[in-house]
């Protein structure tokens, strides 16, 4: 009887078909991956999964310009909407599926877990934020943010015999539980306030009159919460570090990428078209969380000598700029986080590249004194870092300045000067770590006291063990790829920022704010 | 017939990245081609140059950004002429020092000479910008090869703190300054109901309210008080000195810190005019601070860098005291000054080189002396620039620091009176420095010879237009006139209408 009332929701195949691509890549690559030749494991499993990807950048394009809402049951706006900006995400989110994939291609983290899991959970998880970003209704949301988190959490494990990374997947776990409860605890109360799932009904009730429910109220902060966890958005950070340094480098970049775009593209979906109306309850809450966040996120990254730690504190830093964004809740302000979020992906791809190539070379692992005196002895490493950290940090010529830049002009735009004051104080205090790596690269002899006696994962290094007699083999050369491309494309979008900002407008546009 | 201002602009950058690609001999003749080349371009613009006309000339202007409003936007007039020619002579000199110089066998050497290449392109992007996130850009684009050169080729035991706290200290200022040009931009924007722009002309045609001017005012001379350096935020300076290879801190230390005064009177005055008036008084007395405080600090110093770094902030002071005289006289002076100051330190810094070279690598005054008698053209060469530096009547450091004077004393009376001691001081630090550096008792590990060829090369072209210029300076005060007084009409009225307010007040 139940069942009868249900009607089945229209299904627009080519708007569903990006999703159709990864989650199809997914089983075919699981498939793939049972069979017994080594090569077919080794070399065609990865390179399914980049095809997959391909696949779904290239739908992507195709349904670009056409915005179409997917799912669309009787009585309801649809489950999804493929638009501008869940495009947008989902090719930040593929491009870094693809670099991922190249990283992992030989690295050793889909040997000890089987080729085809890994890829296919790295697609499954990229599915899932798909999903995420394009979700306009808080059960999609929550389906997003597990199937997306699930994968994760096994992929951090993925490195079985290294005790740090099963650290981290099981922290990520607990910590992601917790995150996705308080979410989930969140919507709830959203649906108890608005008295429906789809975000224009939530729209329509909070401005017929809903908005000072503190049912609401509540729901928006555990909503909140739930997303600072994904988001690692301070004071919900404190598992970044942990799990950033335990896990596989390639899911490491992987995670600080395309999880922020994903909680990014629904944060703005659900802040900027759902609760736009309570915009004056939650925007100078976000706005003290982002203050909050960058303040944590650069006074915590300050006496790191791991590099992933570094790059995860300074990840939790970034998310704060990113906020600001958020926090506008304008046409610009999803365009400027839009676009900070692609130019995020290459200035951490850049940099992850080379901390892969570096812990493959040296057996110093994530070390700062991994990438000591590489100025001289591997310049095509040294300069996508040394370009990914001046980006980080906001200096011109990169893309990164661009990206402050347009951050900063949305928040003075939408009357928080102030904020734009404290991104660019938080890039004062980045500048001592960031400066720190750069320094480490170019100003520094290679051997010498930065050489730590243990490995990252606490065992001694082999004795005799030299780094500069492990020059000799040289970086793999399809990680030092990943990195020159990904640095060139930061040196490109800071001298020639407009084709992207003209993608991210687009996106800024289709959320039909002013 | 005009050339586009970009060929001249990214021609030194141009040519130092395909130095990249070639081995060190290779690369820093090509780098010096390209120095020389805009180098020529700019005796040609400076004959060139239209008096007369009003406004900008050789302007080119295209929409860079067009989301965020930013125009790639270049232009010259007689504000920033003499400057661009002056950062285009002392790199072309500085780069030929590096080059052919003792010293010149470093590790790395077309990375080297990039890097030099790529400050030119950048600090001459500043001069020329004429749309103000341009400017920052170009502004905070000049440091970066900064940071690479001293940290790469600068004293190893000491050069990463030093350059961290340079960089970390000079980027506090720009990025305030950062945060505020956006802000005006995007307040002007707002105000006008125009597309956000930022583009001087549009950002003078709407200034703002008081309010948002004065806080943006602080954020500004925030960054060009630190990159000056000027008292009190300095501190980034006697450790920054003592770590840049030679060549380098002279480039440093005669352009980077004229583009910061630039900076005033190009951005600040005209856009926020109100502000400039309302905070004439504490810039004055800082700049007072900066000529009071250098000039002690340089004749207490023993280090010879650091002497010239002193009078560096003693100097920046008087050429502040000119701009916030806010009158035609004080500006002109402050534009002149700028040109001589730049012109007299890189010599200086030069000579200091030759010196510390003949006293066994030491830069200590101590360690030097006694060598005027065996090495009369290097010692009378030191004497001209000596000269220079105090304002010698004759020169034109006497022209400039009379303008300045002559503004000051117009505006504020008590001010000029004090800064007339700083005239003073600076003949006993220049002075002090001249007779223990090359007379009195032969230093212990001193070896008397005189200037060599090479060092000529070096030495004799950059004394030679200090002399040009004591004898023509005419040349840069008439050129400048019409966009000098132009810059500071506005916040020169404003400062007068201010004055009447209080007056009636009282």
């Amino acid at each position: 009887m139940l069942l009868a009332a249900v009607e089945k929701p229209s299904i627009d195949w080519a708007g569903v078909s990006p999703l159709i691509a990864l989650l199809g890549g997914s089983i075919v690559v699981l498939l793939a991956g049972l069979l017994r030749g080594r090569v077919i494991r080794e070399q065609a499993v990865p390179f399914l999964a980049i095809v997959a990807f391909g696949t779904t950048i290239g739908l992507g394009i195709w349904q670009w310009g056409d915005p179409v809402d997917l799912f669309v049951a009787k009585g309801s706006q649809g489950a999804m909407r493929l638009d501008e900006l869940a495009l947008m995400i989902t090719f930040i989110v593929c491009v870094a599926g693809i670099a991922t994939t190249i990283l992992s291609w030989r690295a050793l983290a889909p040997r000890e877990a089987a080729h085809g899991e890994y890829y296919a959970m790295l697609l499954t998880s990229a599915a899932g934020m798909v999903v995420l970003a394009a979700a306009t209704n808080l059960v999609t949301v929550f389906l997003g943010l597990e199937l997306l988190s699930v994968p994760l959490y096994v992929l951090c494990a993925t490195e079985m015999r290294r005790e740090r990374s099963l650290e981290s997947g099981l922290k990520y776990l607990i910590i992601g539980s917790v995150g996705s409860a308080t979410f989930l605890y969140g919507l709830a109360f959203l649906y108890g306030a608005a008295g429906d799932t789809d975000f224009r009904g939530i729209s329509a009730a909070i401005s017929g009159g809903a908005a000072h429910d503190s049912l609401l109220l509540t729901g928006i902060a555990l909503t909140m919460v739930g997303l600072a966890f994904k988001a690692s958005v301070a004071p919900f950070h404190q598992w970044t570090p942990d799990v950033y340094e335990g896990a596989p480098t390639p899911i490491t970049a992987f995670m600080a990428v395309a999880t922020k775009a994903a909680a990014f593209g629904v944060a703005l979906r659900l802040f900027d078209v759902a609760l736009i109306d309570a915009h004056r309850d939650w925007a100078p809450m976000l706005a003290a969380l982002a203050t909050v966040t960058i303040i944590v996120g650069n006074v915590g990254a300050l006496g790191q000598s791991s590099l992933k730690r570094l790059l995860a504190w300074s990840s939790v830093a970034q998310a704060g700029y990113l906020l600001a964004g958020v926090v506008v809740a304008s046409q610009n302000g999803v365009k400027a986080t839009v676009f900070y979020l692609c130019v995020y992906l290459f200035m951490n791809i850049a940099a992850f590249a080379v901390i892969i190539a570096r812990e493959r070379e040296t057996g110093l692992g994530d070390d700062i004194g991994a990438v000591a005196g590489i100025g001289t002895s591997r310049p095509l490493l040294a300069w996508p870092m040394t370009l990914a950290m001046l980006s980080l940090a906001g200096m011109p010529a990169t893309a990164g300045f661009i990206g402050k830049f347009s951050l900063i002009a949305a928040a003075s735009d939408g009357g928080y000067t102030w904020l734009g004051v404290v991104i660019v104080i938080g890039s004062m205090v980045s500048l001592a770590y960031y400066l720190k790596v750069i320094a480490a690269m170019w100003m520094r002899p290679a051997t010498g006291a930065e050489v730590a006696t243990t490995r990252a994962d606490g065992t001694p290094r082999l004795a005799g063990a030299d780094p500069a007699a492990d020059l000799e083999s040289g970086p793999p050369w399809e990680v030092t790829f990943v990195a020159v491309l990904a640095g060139a494309a930061i040196l490109f979008f800071g001298i020639i920022p407009s084709p992207l900002l003209n993608l991210a407008e687009d996106a800024g546009r289709s959320l039909g704010l002013l | 017939m005009s050339l586009p201002l970009s060929i001249p602009l990214w021609l030194p950058a141009a040519a130092a990245f395909l130095g990249l690609f070639l081995p060190g001999a290779l690369s820093r003749v090509l780098t010096i081609l390209g120095a020389l080349g805009t180098f020529a371009w700019t005796i040609w613009a400076i004959a060139d140059f239209e008096r007369g006309a009003k406004g900008l000339q050789d302007v080119t202007d295209e929409l860079w950004i067009k989301d965020l409003g930013i125009h790639y936007k270049l232009g010259i007039d007689g504000l920033n002429l003499f400057l661009i020619a002056l950062a285009a002579f002392i790199f072309l000199m500085c780069l030929i020092w590096a080059a052919w110089g003792r010293g010149s066998a470093r590790p790395h050497a077309s990375q080297f000479f990039f890097f030099l290449g790529l400050a030119e392109s950048a600090v001459l992007g500043a001069l020329m910008a004429q749309d103000l996130a341009l400017f920052v850009l170009f502004f905070d684009l000049m440091l970066i090869p900064f940071l690479f050169l001293a940290g790469i080729w600068g004293p190893p035991a000491t050069r990463i703190p030093a350059i961290t706290k340079l960089f970390i200290y000079t980027l506090v200022g720009s990025l305030l300054m950062l945060a505020a040009a956006i802000a005006t931009g995007v307040l002007v924007a707002q105000q006008t109901g125009n597309d956000l722009s930022f583009a001087f002309t549009d950002l003078q045609a709407s200034p703002l309210g008081k309010g948002s001017q004065e806080w943006i005012f602080l954020c500004f001379a925030a960054a060009f008080w630190v990159k000056m350096p000027a008292f009190p935020v300095h501190g980034w300076m006697p450790d920054g000195y003592r770590n840049m290879p030679m060549p380098v801190l002279a480039v440093f230390s005669a352009v980077l810190s004229k583009v910061a005064a630039y900076g005033f009177l190009r951005v600040v005055l005209p856009i926020f005019p109100d502000a400039s008036a309302h905070f004439q008084d504490l810039m004055l007395v800082l700049a007072l601070g900066s000529i009071l405080y250098g000039s002690a600090m340089a004749f207490t110093t023993t280090e010879t860098r650091l002497v010239l770094g002193y009078s560096s902030v003693a100097q920046l002071g008087f050429i502040t005291l000119g701009i916030f005289a806010l009158n035609g006289d004080g500006a002109q002076g402050a534009i002149l000054q700028a040109v001589n100051h730049g012109l007299v330190v890189a010599p200086a810094f030069v000579i200091v080189a030759y010196l510390a070279e003949r006293a066994g690598g030491s830069e200590d005054l101590r360690d030097m002396g006694g060598i005027a008698f065996r090495a009369p053209v290097l010692a009378a060469l030191f004497l001209i620039v000596t000269f220079a530096t105090l304002a010698m009547p004759g020169s034109s450091n006497f022209v400039g620091e009379f303008l300045i004077l002559l503004g000051v004393f117009h505006s504020k009376l008590v001010i000029c009176v004090i800064a007339f001691t700083g005239v003073g001081m600076a003949a006993v630090y220049a002075l002090r420095l001249f007779i223990r550096a090359v007379h009195n008792r032969v230093g212990p590990e001193v070896t008397s010879r005189d200037l060599s060829l090479r060092e000529g090369v070096v030495l004799v072209p950059l004394v030679v237009v200090i002399l040009f210029f004591a004898l023509y300076p005419q040349l840069a005060l008439h050129k400048g006139e019409p966009s000098i007084q132009q810059s500071v009409q506005r916040a020169g009225a404003a400062a007068g209408s201010l004055a009447t307010e209080t007056a009636q007040a009282r």
